[in-house]
């Protein structure tokens, strides 16, 4: 038995391996155009995935990924016990929860009253003019908060109409969020409205023609053919943003915290950059950015898997 | 059809709504560009909204115009737009081709392994320790190497291969054509739409970028733009160029708008011609993402 077994499993090997010469031959100047490609993907991908490995040990350049020494979990339990770990948890949660319930719908809300909008021309005015913040960069942008938040801006000059004392906005902790959603609703609305636009556009017109004739008012077609419409899109985007729960990015944070606001605008990711970058804590830091994205992906998943079971729809 | 009263009510809303919102978006700039143009000293003391320059004058674009930074800036963002850009989306359209290909066996192979690096990454130490490693630490390979492919517009392009249909390349494979002449003689003419949607898109992140140039780079003299902009923006350190400009505190502010102003303008202007060429792009990505 054993010997047939294995028999058979090498002439099947021989019949593969005669496959796969073959399929050189033919293609190997399609293998040789997507060396390159793969070279990227290994060198700048696969190679600092393997480099993760350091967060179980204590990293130190001079002797490398490989030469450093175990250190098994330790990394993980100081993050555990570390004063900082709930203030970091506390902020990442606030900062995501927040863009989730006010940033994610936006452009939902958005592309509905565009698509409201009779006017061709005006129409496109619209869209010209709320996608263009996405195109300015970030630290322009950062740039513009800083301006229009400190004590001296505008906004002030409102609010003293109004009564209110002068602040800096972004030197108190209390406004660091406020202004992180807002800002991020002006920055990404707009832009992030294109995708819902485009699912509106494929929604069946009979069944407005249908709804019409049985009398249904605008906002009742709203509610029960243009939303049941363009919900696998939302349903969509709702499961990338649950995948990204934990994925505060650090970019716009850094340009914009200081260590007055560290309070409540200190997350996991900012935390890594400064204890891996700046600190040079490399292992320790390596492995709180493991951790962030254990949680990711296990957010990702159970996401999907809820969206899978209630309407079908899945990432993969 | 009839309209009903309430329906008129929500359009006249809508159009309200909806000018409010242009409103909102723009004013920021305008305020900028009317801030730069302004009278230093009359600009410091001036309060609320700003519907046009204060003491209209262009000292603040004499002092940055002449500032050694904010040239070193623009000539290395240019420098870094010609060369990643190109070498981005050589990459890109050659990978896309590849993993396009049906008919060879180890190109499924070939896709499972980048769209996984789509859901895992090393992480932000790692990656930074690996390209140090690779000894291309304060140079402008760290700037433009790890980011030579964006697998999401890899998939863009892919998309955009998949679609031209096989009878193509099959009455070129009889003519004798090899992969590198099909793509580049035949398949390429028909993709040119979507390349220049990818070659925006890398534009705009070259442009943009700042952070990796920030952890990467010590040599003040290849600093892009975008760092130069967030020495003066965020950092706050116009000190060097207010001397220049004599007056100290009031000049820095109006310094600072003719900065973003100035950083800005070249994406204004190109925007309104371009809009059309971005959007596409979501639409393709949005059929297979």
């Amino acid at each position: 038995m054993r010997y047939k077994k294995g028999k058979i499993i090498s002439m099947i090997a021989g019949e593969k391996s005669k496959v796969y010469i073959k399929d050189l031959k033919r293609n190997y100047s399609l293998y040789l155009m997507a060396l390159p490609i793969l070279a990227f993907y290994i060198l700048f991908h696969y190679k600092p995935m393997y480099g993760v490995i350091i967060a179980f040990k204590n990293f130190s350049p001079a002797k490398g990924v490989i030469g450093s020494e175990w250190v098994g979990i330790k990394h993980f339990i100081d993050f555990f016990c570390n004063p900082y770990f709930f203030r970091l948890m506390k902020n990442t949660l606030v900062i995501s929860l927040s863009t989730l319930v006010f940033s994610f719908p936006a452009p939902i809300i958005l592309a509905l009253l565009i698509n409201e909008i009779r006017s061709k021309w005006f129409s496109r005015i619209v869209q010209l003019i709320v996608y263009l913040p996405h195109f300015i960069s970030l630290v322009v942008v950062c740039g513009l908060i800083l301006k229009f938040t400190s004590d001296k801006s505008i906004i002030n000059d409102i609010a003293v109409l109004f009564g209110h004392e002068r602040v800096s906005f972004l030197n108190h902790p209390k406004y660091f969020v406020p202004v992180y959603v807002i800002s991020d609703i002006w920055q990404s609305a707009g832009w992030n409205s294109i995708i819902y636009l485009a699912a509106l556009t494929s929604v069946e017109q009979q069944l407005y023609e249908a709804a019409i004739i049985d009398g249904a008012s605008r906002w009742r077609q709203t509610l029960h053919i243009t939303i049941p419409g363009i919900a696998p899109t939302i349903i969509t985007m709702f499961i990338l943003r649950i995948g990204n729960m934990l994925n505060v990015g650090y970019e716009k944070i850094i340009l914009l915290y200081n260590p007055v606001t560290y309070e409540t605008a200190d997350v996991i990711s900012t935390y890594v950059y400064r204890k891996g970058l700046i600190e040079n804590s490399w292992s320790f830091s390596t492995a709180v950015g493991l951790f962030n994205s254990i949680i990711n992906f296990t957010l990702l998943i159970f996401a999907n898997r809820l969206s899978r079971k209630i309407n079908e729809i899945s990432l993969w | 059809m009839q309209i009903s009263r309430g329906q008129k009510m929500f359009n006249v809303f809508n159009y309200i709504l909806m000018i409010f919102l242009m409103t909102v978006t723009l004013y920021p700039f305008l305020y900028v560009a009317f801030a730069s143009l302004s009278n230093s000293v009359e600009f410091m003391s001036h309060q609320g909204l700003l519907l046009a320059p204060v003491g209209f004058n262009l000292n603040a674009y004499k002092i940055v115009l002449k500032e050694e930074m904010i040239a070193i800036g623009f000539r290395n963002t240019l420098f870094l737009l010609v060369t990643s850009v190109s070498l981005q989306v050589t990459l890109t359209v050659v990978g896309a081709y590849v993993i396009s290909r049906k008919n060879a066996i180890l190109v499924p192979l070939f896709t499972k392994l980048i769209i996984v690096t789509m859901f895992f990454s090393g992480g932000l130490i790692p990656f930074y320790l690996n390209v140090r490693s690779l000894g291309m630490d304060n140079s402008f390979a760290a700037l433009i190497f790890p980011v030579a492919i964006n697998t999401f517009n890899l998939i863009i392009m892919r998309t955009a291969f998949i679609t031209i249909p096989n009878s193509m390349e099959e009455s070129a494979m009889i003519d004798g054509a090899g992969p590198v002449s099909i793509l580049f003689k035949i398949l390429l003419p028909l993709v040119i739409p979507t390349v220049m949607v990818i070659v925006l898109y890398y534009s705009v992140s070259v442009w943009n970028s700042w952070f990796n140039a920030m952890i990467f780079l010590r040599n003040r003299k290849l600093f892009p733009l975008q760092l130069v902009l967030r020495e003066t923006l965020i950092l706050n350190s116009t000190n060097a160029m207010a001397q220049t400009g004599r007056d100290s505190e009031g000049v820095s502010e109006t310094i600072q708008y003719a900065i973003m102003m100035i950083a800005t303008l070249p994406i204004l202007v190109v925007y309104p011609f371009l809009q059309k060429y971005f959007v596409k792009g979501v639409m393709i990505g949005a059929v297979k993402g």
